[in-house]
């Protein structure tokens, strides 16, 4: 009996309408219940809290804390005596051109990540629905390969492939010895390569089962009224999908603003004279290449702060159209 | 209601507690040693070299020599791969409960070790030792710090330059015998044999380089009074680093391959036959020897700017130091002495091929191996040393030098603002060390 109210109107949003009876009772009750007695959803909570608070808040808070000291090797192993530095490091941090450069690359990295690994999830979730048994069953087995494969081998097995004087890529394309982590933009588009070809797959599977979740008479009664697949995509697919994209979106974004490994091996830890280097790996070469703990802290909790504030924004746009996750 | 407020309590009672017991600040340790015991158990970390069968039986005599005299102590040793000794060391420092008495450490990282707090002075042991004045004053200085003396050489590395002497001779060239005429000799083989680097060279090979810096008469940084100060960026050393980059590009050693390359990548370019010469140390002989180019190779000091001249080469090495946590300070200095004395350096010579500290001991052993004779010769001539400076190590690690390379020979920046930059990291650097 809902499919009828959805299947009259395409528009974002309306297939969540014949929910919203269902959630009003809900939420009474549950006013009701915290006027009662407050304390017994946080007496449920509490072993998650305690282990979250230990796990997560305790080490953030230390991160905080020495981002605001003077903290290297010398402190750590009582050569000098740790002094508290204020805004010090931070200060040290915004004050050096390199941090905006990397921070400039790493979002625009990233960025460039996120769109490129959603574009191929998505098409390449969409052809799944598409094609017969054996091929969809062949690009499953290529996909959950990639997405098995430690991100430090696959980034290794990349470097030899567009290796310029053993590998076959520059064979087959005729490169000669083209080097492709000498310029700063080649180096950056193999990683990203690499990087794609790792998280496609986790947005690829998810899509793809939110696609069959969808009913079928859905995407029958589009057809009916003659929408191009485009159209169906656009007005019927993507809306119900939403919440779904919502949270691959987020993810990739986490996943792609911290790489790591992947530009530390195939750059060799930040390229020629730094050229490839991004927010994880700037950090690690301050903290501990050259033991600077407090400064590398700083940028720790610089990434936090711009991610925090990433996801929360994201949330709200999500809220605001009436959806939760 | 009633039930929730009996578990609360003491539920916040125990993450009180834990609060308290990991405590609210990051952890410091105290490396500062209270006792000085006249017996017990010693402990060595030494490195593990590759084929490190000959090091321990030389290390073994060693132990033997200083257990005879003194029947109290024990001696356990313990050999640290290379490449995870950075950790270990700081790990070590960190807790100094599990931290040996002794460690192996690289020369370049002794001002940084003794910043962090780790290694002892030992300064009036060492002057009161016989066998030290022998030391070669850059060994010497490569062990001090500040005045304080922290710890004993037990080898010096030096680099020379490596040539194919089939090559050369093949091409009629002879062996250069100044910087000019080695960077021409270098473009003419490219020339010639373009499979084959001139001049193997990398822009993240920092020790390589230096010797060019040094020839033109530019230094690294500039000491007055206790406090350094860069010197990189001098109109000498600008000569230095421009000699040296000229060797990047397609007519000796491209840039898109030579620049991401350190010292052991040129080193297997020539060992595997594919570089006409290379700048290689006295340790680098034996994965040469392994390599294609065996038996059509020889050595020589690399040349400085006059004809006939040797360019300053870096010393290199390992000391052995005392940490300053050993509670058996007195039994370590004499087990120090007992490794890096003359009779362990002859025969670490001997099986190895670490050419020894002593200037004595170095012109015996030299008498005894031909192939070492231009290192010595290199050294003879007056070897130079990294700033004594904890900023060194930093400076080092944060790839200062190799940035400022790669930047040149990349074409991003000019020498002038490559080396201003660099100098400007080194200071900050040198000013944050104290």
């Amino acid at each position: 009996m809902t499919n009828d109210t959805v299947s009259a109107d395409t528009a974002p949003g309306s297939a969540l309408r014949p929910r919203t009876p269902v959630r009003a009772p809900a939420r009474e009750r549950r006013t009701r219940r915290v006027g009662a007695g407050g304390w017994t959803p946080w007496l449920y909570l509490a072993p998650a809290l305690v282990v979250l608070g230990g796990l997560l808040v305790y080490p953030i808070y230390q991160l905080g804390l020495i981002s605001f000291l003077e903290y290297t090797q010398a402190q750590v192993s009582g050569g000098q005596p740790t002094t508290f530095k204020g805004l010090g490091n931070y200060a040290t941090l915004f004050g050096d051109g390199e941090f905006w450069q990397v921070l400039l690359a790493t979002v625009l990295f990233a960025a460039a990540c996120v769109v490129t690994t959603l574009a191929a999830g998505c098409a390449l979730a969409v052809l799944l629905t598409r094609v017969r048994a054996l091929p969809r069953l062949a690009l499953m087995l290529a996909a959950l390969g990639a997405w098995a494969t430690p991100a430090i081998t696959g980034s290794t097995v990349w470097v030899f492939l567009f290796d310029p004087d053993h590998g076959p890529v520059n064979r087959l394309l005729g490169l000669g010895d083209f080097s492709w982590t000498y310029g700063r933009y080649s180096a950056f588009t193999l990683v990203l390569l690499e990087v794609v070809w790792c998280s496609f797959p986790f947005v690829m599977v998810t899509v793809y089962a939110g696609i069959r979740a969808i009913p079928s008479e859905v995407l029958e009664a589009a057809s009916l009224d003659g929408a191009s697949q485009w159209r169906t995509w656009r007005s019927v697919t993507a809306p119900m999908l939403r919440p779904i994209l919502a949270v691959v979106t987020i993810q990739s974004v986490i996943w792609d603003f911290k790489v790591f490994t992947q530009i530390y091996v195939m750059t060799n830890g930040g390229g020629i004279a730094g050229q490839n280097l991004v927010l994880n790996v700037y950090a690690y070469q301050k903290a501990f290449a050259s033991s600077q703990y407090s400064l590398g802290s700083a940028i720790g909790v610089v990434m936090l702060l711009i991610l925090l504030a990433v996801t929360l924004v994201y949330l709200r746009i999500v809220r605001r159209r009436g959806e939760e996750l | 209601m009633k039930l929730s407020a009996r578990l609360i309590a003491p539920l916040a009672a125990l993450v009180l507690a834990g609060l308290t017991v990991t405590g609210c600040a990051p952890q410091t340790s105290d490396t500062g040693a209270t006792k000085d015991e006249k017996s017990g158990t010693l402990r060595v970390w030494l490195f593990q070299e590759v084929g490190n069968k000959p090091k321990e039986r030389v290390v073994d005599a060693a132990v033997a020599a200083f257990r005879e005299k003194h029947t109290d102590a024990k001696v356990e040793i313990e050999y640290i791969p290379v490449e995870t000794r950075a950790q270990r060391v700081k790990a070590a420092f960190n807790d100094p409960k599990s931290a040996p008495d002794l460690i192996e450490y690289g020369n370049t990282d002794t001002a940084g070790y003794v910043k962090d707090g780790g290694l002892a002075d030992i300064k009036a042991e060492f002057d009161a030792w016989g066998e030290a004045e022998d030391t070669d004053p850059t060994a010497r200085q490569s062990v001090t710090v500040g005045g304080g003396i922290y710890g004993a050489p037990l080898f010096v590395g030096v680099r020379a330059l490596y040539y194919r002497t089939d090559v050369l001779k093949e091409l009629g060239l002879p062996v250069p015998t100044s910087q000019a005429a080695l960077i021409s000799t270098a473009k003419k083989i490219h020339r010639a044999k373009p499979g084959l680097y001139g001049l193997a060279v990398g822009g993240a090979y920092t020790y390589g380089a230096m010797p060019f810096l040094w020839a033109n008469g530019g230094e690294l940084a500039e000491e007055s009074g206790g406090t350094f100060k860069a010197a990189v960026n001098s109109p000498a050393a600008r000569k230095g680093i421009e000699a040296y980059t000229s060797l990047f590009g397609d007519d000796n050693c491209p840039a898109a391959k030579c620049a991401s390359m350190g010292g052991n990548a040129t080193v297997t370019a020539f060992a595997s036959g594919k570089a006409a010469m290379a700048i290689g140390g006295d340790f680098s002989h034996s994965a040469v020897e392994e390599g294609a180019v065996k038996g059509k190779y020889a050595v020589v000091p690399l040349p400085g700017v006059a004809a006939g001249s040797i360019a300053p080469a870096f010393a290199g090495g390992n000391n052995i130091g005392v940490l300053k946590s050993s509670s058996h300070r007195t039994l370590a200095v004499e087990l120090m002495k007992s490794l890096t004395g003359k009779k362990t350096q002859a025969e670490l010579f001997d099986a190895m091929g670490f050419l020894p500290t002593y200037t004595d001991v170095r012109a015996a052993s030299a008498e005894k191996q031909p192939f070492v004779a231009p290192f010595v010769k290199t050294l003879g001539a007056g070897a130079k040393f990294v700033p004594a400076s904890a900023g060194w190590a930093q400076i080092d690690a944060s790839l200062v030098l190799p940035t400022m390379f790669q930047e040149i020979v990349s074409g991003r920046k000019g020498v002038a603002a490559a080396s201003d930059d660099a100098a400007r990291k080194m200071d900050a650097a040198f000013s944050s060390a104290g």
